[in-house]
């Protein structure tokens, strides 16, 4: 099947394979490195379902979403892995993977996981805003109309003040996308940093859960 | 916003159209408007604390109530804050000098790690509008920077606020000091924060988990009330 594109990925659920014996449930964001690794590695026993990107702006969602989500799908498979970090629901999500037992993707964020659990935390770069390859592309839908800065650029300040620089965790070596992440720094008013990152820890999770099973 | 809205003239209303069209103009972010409201009370007479109350913290309570509800999202509400700012900058230095009533005071922070201060400024604001006075001691803060504020202020409230899952359980640690001081019951510690909860703040021994600025300033209320019931009992 081919990668939808970012707006369906943004708003709506899909299922984007359907091998039948390992369940991904991912978030929307992740969809594109995903599928990536499935076709590179060959999985074709895995079901990757992904839920709406945009639930990213909203954390509080994200646990209930992935119940509803599991409860829907999850019956029949040899294993699951849900492929959100925590996204900020406050150990929401591991709470509701415990209690299913299912296993979840370790550390904050995506951004921790494609720069490396423990290097980010070594980093503790606190005044760093990042943004994935996802996010750079969808940089207006989920950070400047989000915060309602396309109709109230003075809130820039508000919401931005106290970081600066803003980091490019880049899965892929994309020169356009390089650029558009440098122009949402300066958008922001941040500087710039980019950092190559490709995968990350994912892949390492990935591979454990669909090697996890036949 | 309408023509006929555009048109309307401020000081040609009477006070009991005056006050909700600047419960509407809060709701709207007019920050002029608000400081023209403002001026135009105090010029007949109002007190500053009547003012504050009445015209500007019973109109940040609906935009807060509508932020609760879904109705309002972050955006609006930090309008509506800024042009309640503008209006407490002329009332600040007037309450100092009438007296209004003092509730208690407050230190408040965001966590080591944790930048994000958007909710600590709504909270001081509300809490200053209901009469608390309060430090807000800004961003990234360690324990020792929390507790020496709360010496140097003479605080009754220690207020903590965090964003992240990862800077939350920083909490802990300054409740912890408190106690290895033997300074925990001197304060009231409330937290708040995006991804908190009730349990959150049991588990971390606070006194309060507040979901929002206008709970933080019920709670607030209430446990200052009920420490001074304690005291006198």
């Amino acid at each position: 099947m081919n990668t939808p594109d970012d707006a369906q990925l943004t708003d709506h659920a899909n299922t984007l394979t359907d091998g039948g014996k390992v369940l991904m449930l991912a978030c929307g964001a992740l969809a594109r490195e995903i599928l990536a690794l499935i076709r590179l590695n060959g999985w074709d026993h895995v079901t990757l379902h992904c839920l709406p990107a945009i639930l990213h702006a909203r954390p509080e969602r994200i646990a209930p979403a992935v119940e509803a989500a599991l409860a829907e799908r999850a019956a029949g498979f040899d294993k699951v892995l849900v492929v959100y970090a925590d996204c900020g629901t406050g150990g929401e999500l591991q709470r509701l993977c415990d209690r299913l037992g299912v296993q979840m993707v370790p550390g904050p964020h995506c951004y921790a996981f494609f720069d490396g659990l423990q290097a980010f935390a070594d980093r503790d770069e606190v005044t760093a805003f990042y943004l994935t390859d996802f996010l750079t592309r969808q940089f207006d839908a989920f950070v400047w109309q989000t915060l309602g800065l396309d109709r109230h650029p003075e809130l820039l300040p508000e919401y931005f003040g106290n970081y600066d620089r803003l980091v490019y965790l880049a899965q892929t070596d994309d020169a356009a996308l390089r650029d558009k992440a440098r122009e949402c720094a300066d958008r922001l008013g941040l500087r710039f940093e980019h950092r190559f990152t490709g995968y990350g820890d994912l892949a390492g999770v990935l591979e454990g859960a669909a090697n996890s099973t036949g | 916003m309408s023509d006929e809205e555009d048109d309307l003239i401020l000081s040609e209303l009477p006070d009991e159209e005056l006050v909700p069209q600047m419960h509407d103009d809060l709701y709207d972010g007019m920050d002029e408007e608000i400081v023209e409201g403002v001026n135009i009370l105090l010029a007949r007479g109002w007190t500053p604390y009547k003012v504050l109350t009445e015209a500007l913290v019973d109109g940040m309570t609906i935009v807060g109530n509508d932020f609760r509800d879904g109705i309002l999202f972050v955006p609006e509400v930090l309008l509506a804050a800024k042009a309640m700012k503008a209006g407490m900058a002329i009332l600040k230095p007037l309450l100092a000098e009438t007296g209004a009533p003092r509730m208690g005071r407050m230190v408040i922070g965001t966590v080591k790690g944790d930048i994000h201060d958007i909710g600590q400024n709504l909270v001081t604001m509300m809490m200053e509008g209901a009469g608390f006075e309060v430090k807000n001691i800004g961003i990234n803060n360690d324990a020792d920077a929390y507790i020496d504020a709360l010496a140097e202020f003479d605080a009754d409230i220690l207020g903590m606020s965090a964003l992240l899952t990862t800077t939350m359980p920083y909490m802990k640690t300054v409740i912890d000091t408190l106690v290895e001081q033997g300074k925990r019951d001197d304060y009231i510690v409330m937290i708040g924060g995006a991804p908190l909860n009730e349990e959150f703040g049991t588990a971390i021994g606070a006194d309060a988990y507040c979901d929002d600025a206008a709970v933080a300033v019920e709670m607030a209320k209430e446990l200052i009330a009920r420490r001074h019931n304690q005291a006198t009992a």
